[in-house]
């Protein structure tokens, strides 16, 4: 097998959501014979069952593909494939990284996307080289003419040479392979230089410990080599190096500067792993780490704790394991009057939230209670300085707060003309600030507003999509703080303020949001034994009120001819019912409640 | 943990004249051929149960279905049959329809020689649109005419059943029908809100039924209790009412999570520390099928849940003497809480529930056992 660097290709996909990433991952893998046909599952790369089951790709993931092009000449071609969803910007920008190229997949009928676009900045800030594709020609409503056009005006890539293909039938995939050998450059690298190899991502086994997955840059590191961490100076002794195959890894002597592979040291703790540092070696260490990572910050924050206490000790455990491979994703404890003792932690938005929630849940089999999300806030106080909230539990007594600021987005949706109404509307309601509106073609336009972030983490996205029946994307990115009055709601139930329900809001919503809350709590708190009043204040003020009635009936009158047997079914289904629910004070409160909170939305 | 009382016996007569719309235990009409070879199938199961065991027995209670429906000699011959000790409470589940159309004063005065002491007569209602909206046959008439036919026999302890929550019903027809009992000289009522059962003829119609909503039964159920203790019949369980002195003792043998032998299709059983039940099928029964278990029977958890049903609640001196230990304090303490909303009194002597509680026991007796 070549080892040359002139064969090496080491490149990424990208896509907005849905154009066919993983699909055509697949086939690549299934073309170069990576995989046996047996062992083709539908989307091999997306081996969690939670990216299979929502059709997105969340976590990277690493291939080495052995091609024979149409020159004669073999080929080592390293695909790093990469998650569609702007919550993930940073795992695109990670992967990309270590990279030299990419392919940009376009959907044949439905062009470029709000994400098309976002991915393809991300790629050009990395100096990568763009292959662009057009996928799904497949489709009855495909048009690869317009497409190609819209990506040539829109981008400005040249698409005369963009494949078009189906990735889905297999339709002229082989020329994809063959874009990617002629256009992606080999790597420039020096194996002579002191090693410095760049770590994209890693998984933890049992056995082995951290398997550090990297690209070489410069230099060359073998089993033996004591390797160093440059960010946090941990240093161990490589155990073994190889390549990612597509089911297995395969064990070499050697990865030398240009390729992309794994690395095993018995590394134990997780954070001494860090994706996004420079691997060196400590007999000839580098004296600059890479450049490479844009460091990213959490945005949206909530309070995860586990429905049972004593899960506690598991919950870290899990959520240490989740950051191994998603710096993304920041924790500390916390603990709460109502909830008891959990992790405020920090996800790039919420989907991102989303997603850690159900891998803890399902992968590590735990029931959780989430907190309503929050951003951070930058509160001004009277004595001069400026404290950042991002938990409203730490939200100063109005008295002493002389200005608040609170993040903003530019958002861009892209949707058919039909729907600028609609858009506009949805964020008006959302205190959105209208920047500007342009054509991308002729049906569709790109809307330009300018958005508080704490308007568009609740559920912005699922909102936007009903009311454009899918057809409008949305991108965001952080712009700036600027000043906003805000208040803080809490809950009170049966007089008791239920700290794990208290938020920042914007005072110009906060009646309205109140009312809702109130009302879903009612509608979510089962009647107990006594009247409970549902109120929700701002400092002492109360805003919104309703009240649970007390339950009035709940009994067995009739228990004859000695049957207990159903009463006692009856005992152990209430029993169980009550272990569901959550004690505050005197109240109890089934975890429905919470999520009822959580997804509040404008149009219920 | 056994208690050195003698055990009651429950025995299953599982025919019907005909099915009213309310009702989900088990029962169908059967011609006298089934009555009789049911009939000797009991006693055969008595027979054997006392033989195998020794046992003698403090209650017996036929409950149903409709009893009456068996007639009076089958019923005298199952009596005679049992090993009944001096004093035993011998109770017969009857309906009025039945007593005022089929029997005669000599059927009833057979029953009661063959040691019949207690009658139980589904009224359920003394008004009489109420009772037709329940699907029951016999008017006020044939009730009266059926509790004389009782007194006749020399039988003074019977029992009338009352349904609250029923259509058309208000306070004051409840207070109607309180009055019927007694006027009539029942010494005990059996007084349960209508609970609308899953697969019922009144689960599908319930809709159409008028039936007063929640807070209309509690007060209805309330009003009840006050009304039977202003006419002399004292609250014991949740649904029972007693002149003192005239409480169902075999009742009181489920309440107190005590033994008792059930004998029959469908019948359930607490007996040598199991809970076993025959399946619902006559057929079945009367070829000799064994019963099925139904695992351990008499843990705390059981004594508690049954024991709150009582006016007399859940004792210390009783959980004492049954278990060894007193009431835990974790459930006194959960107690003292519902106690400050009304439903209960708990104190150094125990926990005892009121009629307010009494409505949502379930929900306490979930609340103490969690």
């Amino acid at each position: 097998m070549s080892n040359k660097k002139e064969n090496i290709r080491n490149f990424s996909i990208i896509a907005h959501i849905d154009h066919g990433k993983s699909t055509l991952a697949d086939r690549l893998l299934e073309l170069t014979d990576s995989v046996a046909k047996r062992d083709m599952t539908a989307q091999l790369l997306d081996n969690m069952d939670l990216e299979r089951e929502r059709g997105i790709t969340i976590k990277a993931h690493a291939v080495k593909l052995n091609y024979k092009a149409d020159d004669g000449q073999e080929y080592v071609l390293n695909l790093i494939d990469t998650p569609g969803h702007v919550d993930f910007n940073y795992e695109v920008s990670r992967s990309l990284a270590a990279c030299d190229g990419a392919i940009l997949i376009i959907d044949a009928s439905q062009g470029v996307e709000a994400q098309t676009l976002a991915n393809t900045y991300l790629a050009l800030d990395h100096d990568l080289e763009l292959v662009p594709v057009i996928n799904k020609i497949d489709l009855p409503a495909a048009d690869p003419d317009r497409v190609a056009a819209e990506v040539e005006d829109i981008i400005g890539l040249d698409c005369s040479e963009a494949p078009r293909v189906s990735a889905k039938t297999g339709e002229n995939i082989e020329q994809v392979l063959e874009r990617i050998v002629r256009d992606i450059p080999a790597p420039t690298a020096d194996e002579n230089l002191p090693l410095r190899a760049l770590i994209f991502d890693s998984i933890y086994d049992s056995y082995r410990g951290v398997i550090v997955y990297v690209r070489v840059m410069d230099g060359k590191i073998k089993a033996g080599d004591t390797m160093r961490m440059m960010a946090t100076g941990a240093q161990f002794t490589v155990v073994e190096v190889g390549y990612m195959r597509a089911t297995s890894l395969e064990p070499t002597d050697e990865l030398t500067a240009g390729e992309v592979g794994y690395i095993t040291a018995s590394i134990k703790t997780v954070g001494d792993a860090r994706v996004g540092d420079t691997v060196t070696t400590a007999e000839n260490p580098a004296a600059e780490p890479l450049p490479g990572y844009r460091k990213v910050n959490p945005m949206v924050f909530c309070g995860i704790y586990p429905a049972d206490g004593a899960d506690y000790e598991s919950l870290r455990d899990a959520l240490e394991k989740l950051q191994l491979n998603d710096a993304a994703l920041s924790y500390e404890p916390e603990t709460s009057g109502a909830l008891g003792f959990g992790f405020r932690c920090g996800f790039l938005g919420l989907l991102h939230l989303e997603i850690i929630q159900e891998r803890l849940e399902r992968e590590y089999n735990l029931d959780l209670v989430t907190t309503v999300p929050s951003v951070i806030y930058k509160i001004h106080l009277s004595d001069g300085s400026i404290v950042e909230i991002d938990n409203p539990t730490n939200y100063p007594d109005p008295a002493y707060i002389t200005a608040c600021e609170e993040p903003m987005t530019n958002a861009h949706i892209y949707a058919p003309s039909d729907y600028v109404g609609a858009v506009m509307d949805l964020c008006q309601d959302r205190r959105g600030v209208f920047k500007d509106m342009s054509y991308i073609t002729n049906g569709r336009v790109d809307i330009h507003y300018e958005l508080p972030l704490n308007e568009i983490i609740y559920d912005f996205f699922d909102t936007l999509k009903s009311r454009t029946r899918g057809y409008a994307s949305f991108d965001y990115e952080i712009s700036d703080y600027q000043p906003s009055k805000l208040v803080k709601l809490d809950v009170l139930l049966n007089g008791d303020i239920i700290d794990a329900l208290s938020f920042i809001i914007h005072s110009d919503k906060a009646y309205g949001r109140a009312r809702k809350i109130a009302e879903k709590l009612k509608d979510n708190i089962p009647r107990q034994m006594f009247e409970i009043p549902i109120q929700i204040a701002i400092g002492g003020k109360v805003i919104a009120r309703e009240t649970v009635k007390a339950m009035r009936k709940d009994v067995l009158a009739k228990c004859y001819g000695g049957d207990i047997t159903r009463k006692k079914k009856l005992l152990e289904k209430q029993k169980e019912g009550k272990k569901r629910m959550r004690q505050f004070g005197t109240v109890e409160v089934p975890q429905e409640a919470f999520m009822a909170v959580l997804k509040l939305d404008d149009d219920s | 943990m056994m208690t050195a009382d003698k055990p009651g016996l429950y025995i299953h007569i599982p025919f019907c004249r005909s099915k009213c719309p309310y009702c989900d235990f088990y029962s169908f009409t059967a011609d006298e051929a089934t009555k009789e070879e049911y009939t000797a199938s009991i006693i055969k199961n008595i027979i054997i149960w006392q033989a195998e065991t020794g046992a003698e027995f403090s209650t017996v209670y036929f409950g149903g279905g409709t009893p009456s429906q068996l007639g009076s000699e089958n019923l005298s011959k199952i009596i005679k049959a049992i090993n009944k000790q001096p004093d035993c409470e011998v109770t017969v589940e009857c309906n009025p329809f039945d007593l005022s159309e089929s029997w005669s004063a000599d059927d009833m005065l057979r029953l009661a020689d063959s040691g019949a002491n207690r009658i139980s007569m589904g009224m359920q209602s003394a008004i009489e649109n109420e009772r037709k909206a329940l699907g029951r046959k016999a008017g006020r008439e044939q009730v009266e005419k059926a509790v004389k036919l009782i007194k006749q026999s020399g039988i003074d302890n019977f029992s009338l059943d009352l349904m609250l929550g029923i259509p058309y019903q208000t306070v004051d027809t409840i207070k109607e029908s309180i009055a019927f009992c007694t006027e009539s000289g029942a010494k005990h009522v059996s007084s349960y809100l209508l609970k609308i059962e899953q697969g019922t003829p009144f689960e599908k119609v319930e809709k159409l039924l008028d039936l007063p909503d929640e807070d209309g039964c509690c007060e209805m159920y309330l009003a009840a209790c006050e009304e039977l203790e202003k006419q002399g019949y004292k609250q014991y369980e949740i649904s029972n009412f007693a002149v003192p002195g005239f409480e169902s003792r075999h009742n009181l043998i489920y309440w107190d999570c005590r033994e008792y032998l059930g004998i029959g299709a469908a019948a359930h059983s607490f007996f040598g520390g199991k809970r076993f039940y025959y399946p619902s099928d006559v057929q079945q029964f009367i070829s000799g099928v064994k019963p099925v278990d139904d695992g351990e029977g008499g843990s705390f958890e059981e004594y508690v849940m049954l024991r709150l049903r009582l006016t007399e609640g859940l004792t210390n001196s009783g959980c004492m003497k049954r278990f060894g230990h007193d009431i835990p304090k974790e459930m006194l303490e959960k107690a003292s809480i519902n106690e400050k909303h009304g439903l209960l009194k708990a104190d150094e002597s125990g926990i005892r529930l009121n009629p307010k509680g009494f409505l949502v026991s379930n929900a306490i007796i979930a609340d103490l056992l969690s």
